[in-house]
């Protein structure tokens, strides 16, 4: 019954993944980690609701609680990194190697 | 044959606070020392006058000790417990140390007030006499001290001034490297002197003498007591410049002539024959111990004078000499309780004509510029009287002139000698026919002939502050033999602490034995000779090339090369090895090591891109892989 969810749940979370490795804009990379992440609270609430208790709702909030507080710093980044070298491309941001 | 006798506890009265005669001078040496600069103005004066207090202290306690009846001469003082219940130090006066006393603060004394005169150009004096002092101290210590512990702080510390004396003039490279040379070789003495006190302290549980009487030493097997008498010879030879180690002191004369007199002819040098008879107890009961000691004698005392016949410098020829002399005493000191009083008694009065000649050797260095060639010298008996007359005592006591001091002390160590075995006897008496010839040779070069002087030499006496203890050094040098060997006043005196020997054998002031005639006519030989060839004879400006046998003495018997070859070479070769082995074996492995870390890290490094998509994707990886770990685990 609740096997539609979580194939759902899945696809939402390859399609984020793939975005994440493909996609160079770092809004749409990180919009692909908030996908990745909504994926995981749904399969949460499904096996909440497979085994009847309330653990997986619960996780599911501070999930959100998470991604909230990572939004804000995440998106300070990019405009930051955008100001500094006028480009919002993951690529672009590569000083920081061997 | 009677044995040493015990030794009493001592309390109250001068001997009680002889631990001044040690004190006094380390206080002096100290205050010169720390002070500085600022003592320079005083600091010679205090040198000598901290010297005159030790030199008093001794007489009192000689003079107390001499109060005391016969058999309780020997006064032991603890003063300090070294190791609790183990090791006390403590003070020994008795008729041997307190002879010893007098004659390091006695003639120490006279050579601080000569030192003032002869350092008197040189800007550190303070700093010199801040050394003698710090001498005089340990080698009263040394002397004085009732347990091996003791003594050998006292032989290490007397070895650190000679080492700080020699090389006092550390400007002239030569004169530090005598230095380093003397400390290194008298290194080797050390190790024996300390193998052996380690032994006896496994063997008897003891390192006083007060415990080590014959008595005890009896109960230990032969084989222990004569690998301890053989180490302590072996550190005996080490400060007393005997045989195999006797390399070290010509080169030591590269120091002030005062230091040159006081310790490397009268008092550090004679420690080694101090060792030995101290040390009569385990010497009597190991007779191979002791024919070693008498072999090493004769051997350096050959060698000593053959040296002495070939060197143009003035201080080298006396340095040959005096291992010569103390060759003699090291004879003396292994011919048991006969010989002891002898070589005890022949150690002081060389070091009166011996210290004697060498400030006189001084004196005329001081007065021709530090000239120290012999060939440059002569003629020099008309411009500096006193110097030559005192240096003419000293020599004719050296050769063993009748009635003079060097001859009844020698005289009585070739006399035992013989009766002990004639080889070594008659070998001392061709040592005393050489010595007859290279002092004569020395003299004649010196004071008679004709003027070789350099042309800006001018000769002149030297000040009273240097003459007077040549003077008072010279009547020593007349009479001293005489006092005590006639009547047996010094075997009778030194009786209590190293025995009496069976039958006290009977002084002649005039021997007429066998021996004493040979001597007399190989040493008038030998003095004859160096006329011929020195005194009568034009000596050439600049040495001739000589036989085969001149460059061998000339070259100290080739002692320096044979150390060369069998020491120092192999030692080199030995580093080179060690090097190559640190070299390649050790650096390469460490190092190849690191080479592998850091190529193995360079290349890995190079995954570290930049691009945050490729991180992601490793990430990606990771976690299938920890995922895929899990389901594999789960399902087994």
């Amino acid at each position: 019954m609740t096997t539609h969810y979580l194939v759902l749940s899945a696809l939402l979370f390859a399609i984020g993944g793939v975005g994440v490795l493909l996609r160079r804009n770092a809004i749409v990379v990180f919009m692909c980690v908030e996908l990745m992440l909504n994926a995981c609270n749904l399969a949460f609430v499904t096996f909440a609701r497979q085994h009847g208790n309330l653990d997986g709702q619960l996780i599911a909030f501070f999930v959100m609680v998470v991604a909230a507080a990572e939004v804000v710093i995440g998106l300070a980044i990019i405009v930051m990194i955008f100001r500094t070298r006028r480009s919002a491309s993951v690529d672009d941001a590569n000083l920081l190697k061997y | 044959m009677q044995s040493p006798a015990e030794i009493v506890q001592h309390s109250g009265g001068v001997i009680g606070v002889s631990w001044l005669m040690i004190a006094l001078p380390l206080l002096g040496a100290a205050i010169l020392l720390l002070g500085g600069r600022r003592t320079d103005k005083w600091g010679h004066l205090l040198g000598v006058l901290m010297s005159l207090g030790a030199f008093a202290v001794a007489v009192a306690s000689f003079v107390e000790l001499l109060g005391l009846p016969e058999g309780e001469r020997r006064r032991g003082m603890s003063l300090y417990e070294f190791i609790p219940g183990m090791v006390d130090l403590g003070m020994l006066v008795d008729p041997l140390s307190i002879s010893f006393a007098l004659l390091i603060t006695g003639v120490g004394s006279l050579i601080h007030i000569y030192s003032i005169g002869y350092m008197s150009h040189d800007h550190d004096r303070r700093r010199f006499f801040a050394y003698l002092n710090l001498f005089v101290a340990a080698m009263l210590l040394l002397v004085l001290s009732d347990n091996y512990i003791g003594l050998f702080i006292g032989w290490e510390g007397v070895g650190l001034a000679s080492y700080l004396l020699i090389g006092f003039w550390q400007f002239k490279p030569t004169a530090a490297t005598a230095a380093q040379k003397a400390f290194i070789v008298n290194r080797v003495g050390d190790f024996g002197l300390l193998i052996a006190i380690f032994t006896i302290w496994t063997t008897f549980g003891s390192l006083a003498f007060r415990d080590l009487t014959a008595d005890v030493t009896g109960q230990a097997s032969q084989g222990t007591l004569t690998a301890v008498g053989l180490l302590l010879l072996l550190g005996a030879c080490g400060k007393s410049a005997q045989l195999p180690l006797q390399s070290w002191l010509l080169d030591a004369m590269e120091g002030p002539t005062p230091v040159s007199a006081l310790i490397h002819a009268a008092t550090m040098v004679t420690a080694g024959v101090y060792l030995v008879v101290r040390s009569g107890a385990f010497f009597e009961a190991a007779p191979t111990a002791q024919l070693a000691v008498t072999i090493v004698g004769v051997a350096t005392l050959l060698a000593g004078a053959i040296i002495g016949c070939a060197k143009d410098d003035i201080k080298k020829g006396l340095a040959g000499s005096t291992m010569s002399q103390i060759g003699y005493m090291m004879l003396g000191a292994g011919l048991g309780p006969a010989g002891y009083a002898f070589a005890i008694g022949h150690l002081i009065t060389h070091g009166f004509f011996k210290a004697n000649m060498f400030l006189g050797a001084g004196s005329v260095m001081h007065a021709m510029n530090d000239e120290v060639d012999m060939r440059r010298y002569g003629g020099l008996f008309s411009v500096m009287k006193i110097t030559a007359v005192t240096f003419v005592i000293g020599y004719l006591a050296i050769i063993g002139f009748p009635l003079l001091s060097g001859y009844y002390t020698k005289e009585g160590i070739i006399e035992t000698a013989m009766h002990h075995n004639p080889v070594l006897g008659w070998l001392a008496v061709l040592g005393a026919g050489l010595t007859g010839f290279y002092m004569s040779r020395m003299v004649f070069m010196t004071f008679f002939g004709k003027k070789r002087w350099a042309d800006d030499a001018h000769p002149h006496e030297s000040p009273a502050v240097m003459t007077w203890p040549l003077i008072i050094l010279s009547v020593g040098s007349i009479g001293l033999g005489a006092f005590l060997v006639l009547g047996n006043r010094f075997m009778t005196f030194l009786s209590p602490a190293v025995g009496l020997p069976d039958p006290v054998p009977t002084p002649h002031v005039f021997g007429v034995g066998t021996a004493a005639l040979a001597t007399l006519a190989l040493v008038a030989v030998g003095a004859a000779f160096a006329w011929f060839r020195y005194g009568a004879a034009e000596v050439p400006a600049l040495a001739p090339r000589g036989s085969f046998l001149t460059a061998f003495a000339r070259r100290d018997l080739y002692g320096d090369a044979l150390n060369e070859a069998l020491l120092m070479r192999p030692g080199q070769w030995l580093t080179r090895i060690a090097v190559f082995f640190d070299n390649r074996g050790v650096d390469g492995l460490v190092n190849g090591l690191a080479a592998g870390i850091g190529g193995t890290s360079g290349r890995l490094r190079r995954v570290q891109t930049g691009y945050v998509r490729s991180y992601a994707l490793s990430i990606l990886f990771g976690a299938a892989a920890v995922v895929g770990a899990l389901l594999y685990v789960g399902n087994m």
